[in-house]
């Protein structure tokens, strides 16, 4: 009795206090499921920080989960989201050999650019819909990236 | 006023209204102690063991409704303390336990007796807090006692590192609590309620299917009067014995892996189960998908992560029971029990099919003679705890309960050793009523030293030991799911009770007739001191009816039928 496992995207809203991070991984731990990405900043101005959790699961397991993340004492709101506007950034490292200015062109079209550069290497920064990160990552495969650096997606709801 | 950390402490409790404390003290929480020793506010009682201590609490607190609270050191005492701590979040029950912890200076550096105590209690407590300033130890109190009682109840532990209890800082309790975030949703909604009078007006063969969250709620008489201005039929859970009184017309029994049969086919022959502060545990439900199969659900709780969790509910309703069962009550006009008649009677047919009972066959008393004899000899006048096994299940099937909060026993987690510091804390908080403890060869001996908390403290609970010389309800399983391999539940080689029972101070009787045992339990009531009844009882008994784990609730095994003389 296998049910379909979905990525999903929940974000929590919690009173930023030692310990919240825990109390909340622990919710997906003790069921043996795995977080994909996670990425935790303060709100401006609040006494709350947001998480944007992708996990995938099944919609009976992950409903479950955002009601006993609900239930946190420090958690003020959960979202489980359907029509949103999701985002990730990756940085990458290439050889200064690879071929520059083709790399520089690729990371426009993937709202980036290259952000550094050094003696040895440069340092490519690209902020796209998690899939197209993907697809970033695997067409620049050919240009001998030494260093991956996704950062987790962030969302909001439209 | 400036005061220590300590000092706090006991200011707070006093200021929350708690009477007794349960506790072990240790190297951590010594101040604590310093100040307890010097104060008359309360009342403490050492048991001799932190697990001990928490289950104390516990039968505290579901005997009184009151928030219990124990106290206990860091490192070893802490982590004894964890299986109360996780029986008491499986059961709901109001707890706020204190623990030292090393000084701030010394967390995080495998100092003496430091364990990451807030990292083991999160799983299995409701909230819980390290305090790193004495200056915000009147906020967590005060927070703490209101999470605990407030909502669905449970567990929250507070640890203090010792040099916060040495601290000085000012001390405020009238302070408006700012918990933003925690709001528990108490009043249901009434569009929803409504609704659910409607389909229960419809239905043709409602069922009352009743849980532990009432006893919680205190709402077990709007419960009967639902019951009863609804002619409604009703199964109890585990938990929920007492609810309605065991001579009611309209309960049926206990439902479940030893439900009665009766109990069990309603649930599968209704069409709309009315769940109140119930959690469709899978000791309640048997195989899920055969559950109350062709039945739409009102599911009434005040936690909305229990909703449709593993049934579905057509009808669901946060909030409090007892809330919810008063709007209810207040529609209740618009449903007519005549309408439930047939099915009524279909279930009293049922009942008479195989009626929930047991045969005097043997030689040796019968367990469920015990219960029931103590039922007629005690009734209403005691308090019943238990730990678990057959024992248990006995208890729970054949004592008369009359009332909630009479029945106090270890349901979520299943904690042998449950029962005797329990029923000494039942006893504190109801010291009017006999504390009996139904027990097992197996489960008194993993508390037994409590006898010394009984005997200094002077708390007169009976234990009755009901002995198969088994771990009976594994020695059930093995024989009948393990073609009788009973690897490692004999227990014929035990302790002489009577004087295990003396050398403390209690007082013992081994019997094995019923005149004997009569003679016993009068002696002990009379005598008014801690007992150990050892009663002599049939060794292969089983546990019926039963449903196999997994199994549908409409396949029970069944009591063999027999003449009946
Ligand atoms: C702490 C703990 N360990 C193990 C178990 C598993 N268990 C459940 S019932 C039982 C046997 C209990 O024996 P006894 O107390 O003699 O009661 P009986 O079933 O014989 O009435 C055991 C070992 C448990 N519930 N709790
Ligand atoms: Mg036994």
């Amino acid at each position: 009795m296998t049910e379909n496992s979905e990525r999903r995207v929940v974000s929590v809203i919690v009173i930023n206090e030692a310990s919240v991070l825990s109390r909340i991984t622990n919710l997906f731990s003790g069921r043996g499921y795995n977080i994909t990405s996670l990425t935790v900043a303060p709100i401006p101005d609040t006494r709350y920080s947001r998480l944007t959790i992708v996990t995938a699961g099944s919609v009976r397991v992950i409903e479950q989960i955002t009601k006993q993340l609900h239930k946190l004492i420090p958690v003020l709101k959960v979202y489980e989201h359907a029509d949103i506007v999701e985002k990730e950034m990756a940085l990458v490292k290439f050889p200064i050999t690879e071929n520059i200015t083709d790399i520089g062109t690729l990371c426009q079209a993937y709202n980036g650019k290259i952000v550094n550069v050094g003696d040895n290497v440069v340092i490519a920064m690209v902020a796209d819909e998690p899939h197209r990160i993907d697809n970033f990552l695997s067409i620049i495969k050919r240009y001998n990236p030494k260093e991956i650096v996704r950062g987790g997606a962030v969302a909001l709801e439209r | 006023m400036q005061i220590t950390g300590a000092q706090m402490v006991i200011e707070a409790f006093i200021a929350e209204g708690v009477d007794t404390v349960f506790g072990y003290p240790g190297g951590a929480i010594m101040n604590v102690y310093d100040e307890i020793y010097k104060q008359n506010g309360f009342k403490h009682i050492l048991n001799r063991h932190e697990q001990a201590s928490i289950h104390a609490a516990e039968g505290y607190a579901k005997a009184s409704g009151k928030v219990g609270v124990a106290m206990i050191t860091s490192g070893p005492g802490f982590t004894n303390a964890v299986t109360g701590l996780a029986d008491a979040y499986m059961d709901s029950v109001p707890l706020v336990v204190v623990s030292g912890q090393v000084p701030m200076s010394l967390i995080g550096t495998d100092g003496f007796q430091e364990i990451d105590a807030v990292g083991i209690s999160r799983p299995c407590t409701k909230h819980n807090y390290l305090v790193t300033n004495a200056a915000d130890l009147p906020r967590i109190l005060k927070e703490a006692f209101y999470i605990a009682r407030s909502g669905r109840p449970g567990p929250v532990h507070v640890d203090i590192p010792k040099d916060v209890t040495a601290q000085i800082a000012e001390f405020n309790y009238d302070i408006e609590l700012d918990l933003e975030t925690y709001k528990p949703h108490t009043k249901g909604n009434p569009r929803q309620i409504k609704k659910a009078i409607e389909a229960i007006a419809k239905a043709k063969r409602p069922l009352f299917y009743l849980g532990g969250g009432i006893i919680n709620s205190n709402a077990s008489y709007e419960v009967r009067e639902l019951v009863h201005k609804t002619g409604i039929p009703a199964v109890e859970t585990l938990m929920a014995r007492g609810v309605l009184s065991y001579d009611d017309d309209l309960l049926i029994s206990m439902l479940g892996m030893h439900g009665s049969y009766a109990a069990n086919m309603a649930m599968s022959e209704t069409d709309l189960v009315i769940g109140l502060g119930v959690r469709f545990d899978d000791r309640v439900t048997g195989k899920l998908s055969e559950f109350a199969k062709n039945a739409d659900v009102i599911h009434v709780d005040i936690d909305p992560a229990s909703i449709s969790k593993l049934v579905n509910a057509d009808y669901p309703i946060v909030g409090d029971v007892k809330n919810v069962v008063i709007e209810m009550l207040a529609l209740v006009e618009q449903i007519d029990s005549d309408n439930y008649e047939s099915w009524r009677e279909t279930i009293s047919n049922f009942d008479e099919l195989h009626p929930l009972t047991f045969h005097e066959d043997t030689d040796r008393l019968k367990p469920q003679w015990v219960v029931k004899r103590v039922g007629e000899l005690l009734g209403d006048s005691a308090n019943i705890s238990t730990d678990v096994g057959q024992h248990q299940m006995w208890a729970a099937q054949f004592y008369p309960f009359t009332r909630p909060n009479q029945w106090i026993t270890s349901g979520g987690l299943g904690t042998m050793g449950f029962g005797f510091p329990a029923a000494i804390g039942v006893k504190v908080a109801t010291p009017d009523k006999t504390s009996v403890n139904f027990t097992g060869d197996g489960s008194i001996l993993m508390n037994v030293q409590e006898l010394m908390t009984a005997v200094e403290k002077k708390i007169p609970v009976i234990n009755i030991i009901l002995n198969n010389n088994f771990l009976g309800m594994v020695r059930q399983w093995q024989t009948l799911f393990y073609n009788k391999r009973h690897s490692e539940t004999d227990l014929s080689v035990q302790p002489d009770f009577v004087k295990l029972s003396e050398a403390f101070g209690g007082i013992g009787y081994r019997v094995t007739t019923k005149e004997e045992f009569d003679a016993a339990l009068k002696d002990a009531v009379e005598k008014n001191v801690v007992a150990f009844i050892e009663v002599i009882v049939e060794r292969f008994e089983n546990v019926m009816p039963m449903v196999p784990s997994g199994g549908s609730l409409f396949n029970m095994m069944l009591l063999e039928k027999k003449e009946t003389k």
